[in-house]
């Protein structure tokens, strides 16, 4: 019965493109929420210190947040696509260890550059080839590698510290472009366009999306899924390398608890943003808000002399509070329905 | 075939420590010392008992990456309560280790059973919250061995039957942990719901509450570990154990616990741990800095997981007679 | 004492025959975001009797199960045993109140120890309350010869085939001591004799009073064993009654809702030249000397049991697996296939059989997933044109005729014969010359069916080559030029116009020689 008034109407009936427009998705979006979030941060943080609306002190702010969302964009990518890396940051020690290493034996900016891009990306491939040619669990190999590379830097440096970068290297990290607008406030913006157009408007793109959805699925599709999961890897290690050449030229010095810890609050950026931890879903601009919020946040704390530390435990709750809270207001509502 | 391959997997691990010793003890004699040997696995004991909670957490699928943080929390308040009330008897303090860890593995375990929020977001989020909290309730201020009172520092090296209670400790958790997970509902109940938590459902098994309960008894164990810790090295601040949750995992990985969940043993995790605790008491011994520690339990972890993974490597389905006589 | 009890359970069974139910089920509905998975179903199991539910896939027979086991909460109606309301909140309360379910994947646990998966649970104690090891291995040893099972309780479960693991989730269903045995198609994945094995088991599980609901799709064994049954059709309970009161024709008219001679399209099958063939195709452990030939316009049926590897071909063919030897040739040239990137730029494609795993990329929009294995043709140097993937997924779903609320509506709202479509859809948009088709059936609606049907004549009529793995005869039949019989990873048989017979396809998969009548 179902069947004669189903094949009747087949005609002309057409299935519209879009449900809703784009402006209506972004309207009830997790990114407008964010953005709602910024400001309100800003507008706080604002009212709280009278040093905070300084333009100096702003561009300042900006520090908190830059090297950490360079890694966060490729860390997004990878996180989508169903995998983690945890062992960024200690990327970031090897790659900076490696480079005041060569530092000691007279290397010059442009080649510290290339060591640290260099290790960034070997120590992306030794994660990806683990993960991608043994078909073993990115979150235990890089617990391993966090391990691994971080203690090669301890092995090499004992607690010594490497210092006497070339002058022109602080420019990485210490550089402005123009005024108050600092190069790795330049570095972020170009890197969050590009991140941006490599997800959202490529074929690359798509297919992370397509294996953090269904892994099995895009292989029957005809996507060749260790590959790209693979130079998500490389992207993730070589965007590590970026950082570490950003902080420690802005630091000036390597020791090997350098950026010690940054794993988790890469992770709570990106969770934050969107990117769901389970793969599939999120967007870069969500990354960039949340980038934005973190770093407010933790300037804000700062002007009101609040330690490190304590502000680690408001990352923690944010991390969980992200994730915890839809799961909270989905099961109230489910409740209220029944 | 498959099944003793697996159970030699332990075997093939002791045969590994038992090399290690012998090639160390051919230039460095005394490190074969039985009394050395105690000494080194006195020095082991807390991350015996750590590895053993871990253990029940990765059976059910799970990872708890706070219990160092946990563990340090601990430590720090029992050191407080005993600074200001030092005649607090050492088994009251030791209640409240316990409690105050149970109550930490309540909030993991908790979190992850009601909201279904993946055990490493969660753990990675409370591991920074235990240690926030440390600096919030002692300022950053450490709290050092002339602040505890001589029973608080005296307990776990108390010597019985030539051993420190220390020791003891870990002794009774591995027995614990023998029939636990070997004989108890409970127990088999880790297993099940790690190697197929679909029938574990099926069969009654309450798969979250279970989880839930593996992260009580490694909370547990953080929290009991986290006054032997501080009362041992007499000493309590911010960053002790720091990064000692990795050391834990490694411990369960090099001794064949499937990260996957399901498969593991007692017998490796302990396992796993000594072959950790010997290389770190041997590395100053043999005259290697102790700060190659983190690169080999960096390397162990990757080698293990590998290793792991090619043996237990599913294989395609079986469909031909003449191949499957040939298996 | 075990023994004692029983002997009173049979007595009582065979005083109360043809009296009251055991179990029985009033006006049980259930429902899901956007389904209606019951409505208002009624199902009575007698003790002693075999009460056979049939129905399609997707008419709601796993979502009775999952209420009966505890699994599912139902939104309304009674559940009573022996006259008595009951609720089951959890899988234990169903497992406490004699409900016990045999399951169609075997679910249990590869890495415990056959004892273990036979009592965990409900374990034999100590005063301690440690499970009682030595209680646990005897008692498992009684069950398993209870029912002539020769394993020993001791092995890991993963090293038993799958004949042993159905027999140790029988023994496991005994050892709750169940009044209600639920077996969800315990037959699918058995061989000929492991089958009968199963109905001896079902037999003797009658004769012990217990109150069986056997779900099957085969008739025969419907017939067979059970004594009444229960039809569902879209989540509704549609007949019930004694089986010897009906014919299979009864069955089938109650399952569709009408007669079953209506479903498959007229075709005029004219077959081109060839496009497509494989030669001596073999894999260590999956299958072996496959060969056959493809024409154009062509649907080539490959018929088997379920685990005769067909799949498993399909796949090698679609780059999935790799074959250890054997050749495709396209058009006459060799065709070398390592991943199904390259399959499908050598135009063959492959709607697979788990389409929730392998085919819908849920999460995504539906012209995502259309336009996903075209990218190539609708992207610019590697960005992305959104324009393009709309219209590709317009002209396409169009002719499946989709039912959707939007192109960009994730793929997972819709419904399985309309995800079908949509996977169709997706590989017919790649302009391929040969189109594999998995069970593209299996598992959903009437009207879907008939769609997909009506599309695949369509497609072979326009030239293209179809292969169509099926375990259903009457699709088979109903749509084949040419069919294939494969078994135990072989091609057993291949049959063609008037040699296609029902009995033929059965004899030659089940491997029974041909006996003159």
């Amino acid at each position: 019965m179902s069947l004669a008034s189903g094949t009747s109407q087949v005609s002309d009936r057409q299935i519209p493109d879009r449900l809703r427009s784009p402006l209506q998705r972004f309207l009830a979006s997790w990114e407008l929420l964010l953005l709602g979030v910024a400001v309100a941060v800003f507008i706080i943080n604002s009212f709280a210190s009278p040093y905070f609306l300084d333009p100096w002190n702003l561009s300042d702010a900006t520090f908190n947040f830059t090297e950490k969302a360079l890694i966060a964009f490729a860390m997004a990518l990878l996180i989508i696509s169903g995998e983690i890396d945890l062992s960024v940051a200690s990327i970031i020690a090897l790659a900076s260890t490696a480079m005041g290493f060569a530092v000691q034996l007279g290397a010059d900016t442009s080649i510290l550059v290339l060591i640290g891009l260099g290790v960034g990306l070997a120590c992306g491939a030794f994660n990806g080839f683990l993960v991608t040619g043994f078909g073993l669990p990115s979150i235990v190999v890089t617990i391993g590698t966090m391990s691994l590379f971080r203690g090669i830097s301890y092995i090499v440096l004992g607690d010594k510290a490497y210092t006497g970068y070339p002058s022109d290297f602080a420019f990485f990290g210490q550089g402005y472009v123009w005024w108050v607008i600092s190069f790795e406030l330049v570095l972020f913006a170009v890197m969050a366009i590009l991140f941006a157009i490599l997800l959202h408007r490529t074929n690359f793109g798509r297919a992370v999306y397509v294996i953090g959805n269904n892994p099995v699925g895009a292989l029957f599709s005809g996507i060749q899924v260790s590959r790209v999961k693979f130079i998500l890897f490389l992207l993730t290690g070589v965007m590590s390398g970026v950082a570490a050449i950003c902080l420690t030229s802005r630091l000036g010095a390597t020791r090997p608890s350098i950026a010690f810890g940054w794993e988790l609050e890469v992770v709570t950026m990106v969770v934050l943003g969107g990117i769901s931890i389970l793969g599939g879903s999120g967007t870069i601009p969500g990354v960039v808000i949340a980038a934005f919020v973190m770093g407010m946040v933790t300037f804000g704390f700062g002007l009101l002399n609040v330690p490190g530390i304590v502000m680690s435990i408001f990352i923690g709750l944010l991390l969980i509070a992200v994730i915890a809270l839809p799961r909270i207001a989905r099961q109230l509502l489910a409740r209220r329905r029944t | 075939m498959i099944q003793s391959l697996i159970k030699s997997r332990e075997g093939i691990l002791a045969a590994a420590i038992l090399a290690l010793l012998l090639v160390i003890s051919t230039r460095f004699p005394a490190f074969a010392a039985p009394k050395n040997l105690a000494s080194v696995f006195n020095d082991t004991a807390p991350l015996i008992i750590l590895a053993l909670g871990q253990m029940a957490v990765i059976l059910t699928r799970c990872i708890d990456l706070s219990v160092a943080a946990n563990l340090a929390l601990t430590g720090m308040v029992v050191a407080m309560l005993n600074t200001a009330m030092p005649d607090l008897p050492v088994p009251v303090i030791l209640l409240i280790a316990i409690g105050l860890g149970t109550l930490m593995g309540l909030v993991n375990g908790l979190l992850v059973w009601k909201l279904d929020i993946p055990p490493i977001v969660v753990t990675l989020g409370t591991m920074t919250i235990y240690r926030g909290i440390i600096f919030v309730i002692s300022g950053g201020e450490w709290i050092n061995a002339h602040e505890m009172s001589p029973a608080f520092k005296a307990f776990p090296r108390e010597v019985i039957l030539g051993l420190p209670v220390l020791s003891w400790m870990a002794i009774l958790v591995v027995v614990g942990f023998i029939i636990l997970v070997g004989r108890s509902p409970l127990g088999r109940a880790f297993y099940a719901v790690g190697g197929n938590p679909h029938a574990a459902v099926y069969t009654g098994i309450n798969v979250g509450r279970t989880q839930c309960a593996a992260f009580i008894l490694s909370g547990a164990l953080a929290g009991l570990t986290g006054y032997l810790w501080v009362a041992r090295y007499a000493v309590a601040y911010v960053d002790i154990a720091g990064g000692f949750e990795l050391e834990v995992v490694a411990a369960c990985v090099i001794g064949g616990i499937s990260i996957a969940g399901g498969i593991g043993s007692v017998g490796g995790a302990l396992l796993g741990a000594l072959f950790l605790g010997i290389v770190k008491n041997a590395l100053p011994v043999v005259n290697i800095s102790p700060f190659w520690q983190l690169a080999i339990s960096g390397s162990a972890i990757i080698i293990a997981v590998a290793f792991n993974a090619t043996s237990n490597r599913t294989k395609g389905r079986v469909i031909l007679k003449k191949a499957e006589h040939a298996l | 004492m075990l023994a004692n009890s029983q002997g009173i359970e049979n007595v009582h069974a065979h005083a109360t025959q043809g009296a009251a139910p055991v179990l029985s089920l009033e006006g049980i509905s259930k429902s899901f975001p956007g389904v209606k998975a019951l409505s208002e179903v009624a199902l009575e199991l007698y003790p002693g009797e075999v009460t056979a539910l049939v129905g399609e896939n997707g008419a709601g027979k796993s979502t009775i199960v999952k209420v009966l086991t505890g699994i599912y909460q139902p939104d309304g109606g009674r559940i009573s045993i022996n006259g008595q309301p009951v609720s089951f909140p959890t899988a234990q309360d169903a497992g406490k109140a004699g409900v016990t379910a045999i399951h169609q994947e075997t679910v249990l646990f590869d890495d415990l120890s056959v004892a273990e998966n036979i009592f965990i649970g409900h374990a034999p104690k100590t005063r301690f309350g440690l499970i009682d090891r030595a209680e646990m291995l005897r008692k498992s040893k009684d069950l398993l010869d209870r029912i002539g099972a020769q394993i020993d309780p001791k092995v890991t479960l993963k090293d038993l085939g799958i004949a042993n693991k159905h027999l140790v989730a029988i023994a496991r269903a005994l050892s709750v001591d169940a009044k209600i045995v639920i077996m969800d198609e315990p037959t699918a994945s058995l061989s000929h004799k492991e089958i009968e094995e199963t109905y001896e088991l079902v037999e003797r599980l009658k004769a012990e009073g217990k109150a069986i609901l056997f779900i099957s799709h085969k008739f025969d064994e419907i017939f067979r064993i059970a004594d009444r049954f229960t039809v569902f059709r879209d989540g509704q309970m549609v007949g019930a009654g004694k089986i010897s009161d009906v014919t299979e024709q009864d069955l089938v008219r109650l399952m569709v809702g009408r007669s079953v001679d209506q479903v498959f399209p007229e075709r005029n099958s004219n077959p081109g030249e060839e496009v497509f063939k494989v030669a001596g195709y073999c894999h260590p452990t999956e299958f072996e000397d496959i060969g056959f030939s493809l024409r154009r316009g062509e649907i080539l049926g490959f018929y088997g049991l379920v685990g005769a590897g067909r799949s498993e071909v399909m796949q090698a063919l679609f780059g999935v697996t790799k074959p250890s030897k054997g050749a495709i040739r396209i058009d006459g040239e060799i065709a070398v296939i390592r991943s199904p990137d390259e399959a499908i730029s050598h135009g063959i494609v492959y709607v697979p059989e788990d389409r929730g795993r392998q085919g819908a990329i849920k999460g995504l929009p539906i012209f995502q997933n259309v336009s996903l294995p075209s990218l190539k043709k609708t992207s610019k140097n590697g960005f992305l044109r959104l324009a393009e993937e709309f219209k590709l997924a317009r002209d396409y779903t169009q002719r499946l005729d989709l039912r959707a609320a939007a192109l960009d509506q994730d793929i997972g709202e819709l419904s399985g014969g309309n995800q079908q479509k949509v996977v169709i859809a997706k590989w017919l948009a790649t302009q391929p010359r040969v189109i594999i088709l998995d069970e593209p059936t299996k598992g959903i609606d009437i009207g879907s069916k008939a769609a997909v049907h009506e599309f695949m004549a369509e497609l072979a009529a326009e030239g293209l080559a179809v292969i169509m793995v099926s375990s259903e005869i009457p699709e088979i039949l109903g749509m084949s030029d040419r069919v294939i019989v494969m078994r135990e990873g072989r091609i057993a048989a291949e049959f063609e116009g008037g040699d296609l017979t029902p009995e033929h396809l059965v004899r030659a998969a089940a491997g029974i020689s041909e006996v003159k009548s």
